[in-house]
């Protein structure tokens, strides 16, 4: 057997370089916007760009999304409200310890991402969170979610479903009796 | 360049794969300013990665990674062409991520993601996934199961499976995290059929172009076509028939038991006699070297054939270039049982264009007498239609279910 006839499999200048970014710590994740089922396709009048966009599968009730968002801008970009094909009504969350709990809340004021820079949406973090999922998110599927901007701008992207056991922080609504069971999970 | 980044970048790219890159550290190694390769220190291989897209799916005319998971699925009952539609993006995803050493969406432990050590996935579709496609029609004929031959012992637990995932990788904990965000993600769609894991030699212990050796100490692979080479092109990759699998591949996994204490009670000419190869270098008891031709009509001073009529390799002679099968075989080993007695043997991969025009005959005149016979025993036997790969936002299988 030989190796290196074939010289797109073999090392080409694309695994080196690759190998030198891993080796020389440039941030690791690459910081171009991807194209496929994670993510749409950069538009130039988008302030943010989004990268690796889930969704926790879910048929009823919570769910959440999970991504990063990259503002590409020199000024401060602030998102306010979401929405989602799956479920029409979606508030912006973070993960706080409230006595001695982790529990999941609405983010006063949405989440600013920096000039620049850009917000982690995790689990056990700042997430996109689903109140009530009308249209099931199976795994695989695609789900296209819209953000509105503390200027009323809007852009819009997709997320793909997957299947995934974490994410089950109690929720604790801003007002509680109101909305939702204090002690509810996002289930799945 | 910092002279620390230098040596950095250069332990990265050295690669012993007996190409450019390994001139080009040599290269860099001259030059005053960086160190020899004795400061450098090992090669890590961890970071090195196989392009995922492409015309061909990787894993194949990939030289062998040391580790190998094969792991075969059976559908649920239900999926659709939608549904394996949406879980071959999922599962293309996983890869293209993985592959290049970034986490899989979701992934929980991201951490594993970053050494992918020259991970490979590569999707196979059992002789199942057609008719659950409703692409029935576009199955080639000869993918479906094996007709039994009378050497055959199958185990049903080693097979059958309506979808094969094949991960391979310099290290066996990045196939462990390949394979387990890949099983995760093709269970809503999906059953866990059988998986058989396999190794080769670690990478490093000796140059890559060496022909490997099985658990039996033979010399495995003496004759594959050259990966990268006109042979190997029209030997693998399938240039007729149905057009959504051009650029694609069939796959035949055997797996094939090892009779190790049968096998230890023969002589070193006797196993030699039954192979037809000389174990110690492989050569062709008709010659010197392991890579000379075998002349199977060279005969001794007895006027008896050198390589006898029911040796391995004289059963498995094929005269076409085209007639060849490439083989990517790993050896298994599991523990052995109370008493003693191993369990150990072949995962035998063989990619070719088509199983009927190319496997089954040779499959045929090594069941009808293979002198080796006696000493491996076919247990598990599984056929599976291999998709050309993808570019960039494609996925692997949409030239079937698109």
């Amino acid at each position: 057997m030989t190796v290196g006839g074939n010289r797109r499999r073999a090392w080409g200048l694309g695994s080196v370089l690759a190998a030198a970014v891993l080796l020389l710590g440039a941030c690791g994740d690459d910081a171009e916007p991807e194209a496929g089922p994670s993510g749409s396709p950069p538009a130039a009048a988008r302030p943010l760009v989004v990268k690796d966009m889930w969704v926790k599968t879910a048929t009823s009730g919570m769910s959440a999304a999970y991504g990063t968002l990259m503002n590409t801008t020199g000024a401060d970009v602030t998102v306010v409200k979401a929405t989602s094909t799956a479920s029409p009504t979606m508030e912006l969350h973070e993960v706080a310890t409230v006595d001695g709990k982790m529990v999941m809340r609405p983010k006063e004021g949405g989440f600013t991402i920096p000039a620049g820079g850009s917000h982690e949406l995790e689990p056990g973090g700042d997430h996109l969170m689903m109140m009530d999922v009308r249209t099931p998110v199976t795994a695989g599927t695609e789900v296209t979610i819209t953000l509105t901007f503390a200027d009323g701008g809007t852009m819009e992207f997709t997320a793909l479903g997957k299947d995934f056991a974490g994410g089950n922080e109690s929720y604790q609504p801003e007002m509680p009796g109101m909305s939702a069971s204090p002690s509810m999970s996002m289930g799945g | 360049m910092s002279r620390l980044s230098r040596r950095r970048l250069l332990a990265g790219g050295a690669l012993t794969a007996g190409g450019a890159m390994a001139g080009a550290a040599v290269a860099l190694a001259r030059d005053p300013d960086t160190p020899t390769p004795a400061e450098a220190g090992p090669v890590a291989h961890g970071t090195q990665t196989v392009p995922f897209h492409g015309v061909h799916q990787a894993g194949i005319d990939t030289p062998a990674q040391a580790h190998a998971a094969f792991c075969a699925f059976d559908l649920a009952a239900g999926v659709d062409r939608a549904a394996l539609g949406r879980l071959m993006r999922l599962l293309t995803d996983d890869a293209a991520r993985l592959t290049q050493g970034r986490p899989a969406l979701a992934d929980t432990e991201p951490e594993l993601a970053a050494l992918p050590a020259r991970l490979t996935v590569t999707f196979g579709f059992g002789p199942r996934f057609f008719a659950a496609a409703g692409r029935e029609a576009l199955r080639p004929e000869s993918v479906a199961p094996l007709p039994a031959f009378g050497i055959d012992r199958l185990e049903q637990r080693w097979c059958g499976g309506d979808l094969l995932v094949q991960v391979c990788a310099d290290d066996p904990l990045t196939v462990t995290h390949a394979q387990r965000m890949l099983v995760k993600d093709t269970l809503a769609f999906a059953r866990p059929r059988w998986t058989q894991r396999g190794f080769r030699r670690g990478r490093g212990t000796q140059d890559d172009g060496v022909t490997q050796r099985n658990v039996m100490g033979q010399l495995d692979g003496t004759r594959n076509p050259a990966l990268g080479s006109p042979e190997f092109d029209g030997a693998v990759w399938v240039d007729s028939g149905p057009s959504w699998l051009h650029g694609g591949t069939t796959l035949v996994v055997r797996r094939i038991r090892a009779e190790m204490e049968k096998w230890d009670a023969v002589d070193t000419a006797g196993k030699e006699f039954a192979v037809g190869r000389r174990l110690d270098t492989g050569a062709p008891l008709s010659g010197e070297h392991e890579h000379d031709p075998p002349d199977y009509a060279a005969t001794n001073a007895l006027g008896l054939t050198v390589i006898a009529e029911a040796a391995h390799i004289a059963r498995a002679h094929v005269d076409s270039d085209r007639q060849r099968i490439f083989r990517r075989p790993y050896n298994y080993d599991e523990p052995p049982g109370p008493d003693g007695r191993p369990d150990m043997g072949l995962v035998f991969a063989a990619y070719q264009r088509d199983v009927g025009d190319q496997f089954l005959p040779i499959q045929r005149n090594l069941a009808e007498a293979d002198l080796m016979n006696d000493w491996i025993t076919p247990i598990g036997s599984a056929v599976f239609a291999v998709p050309p790969g993808c570019q960039a936002g494609g996925w692997i299988g949409e030239t079937l279910l698109t």
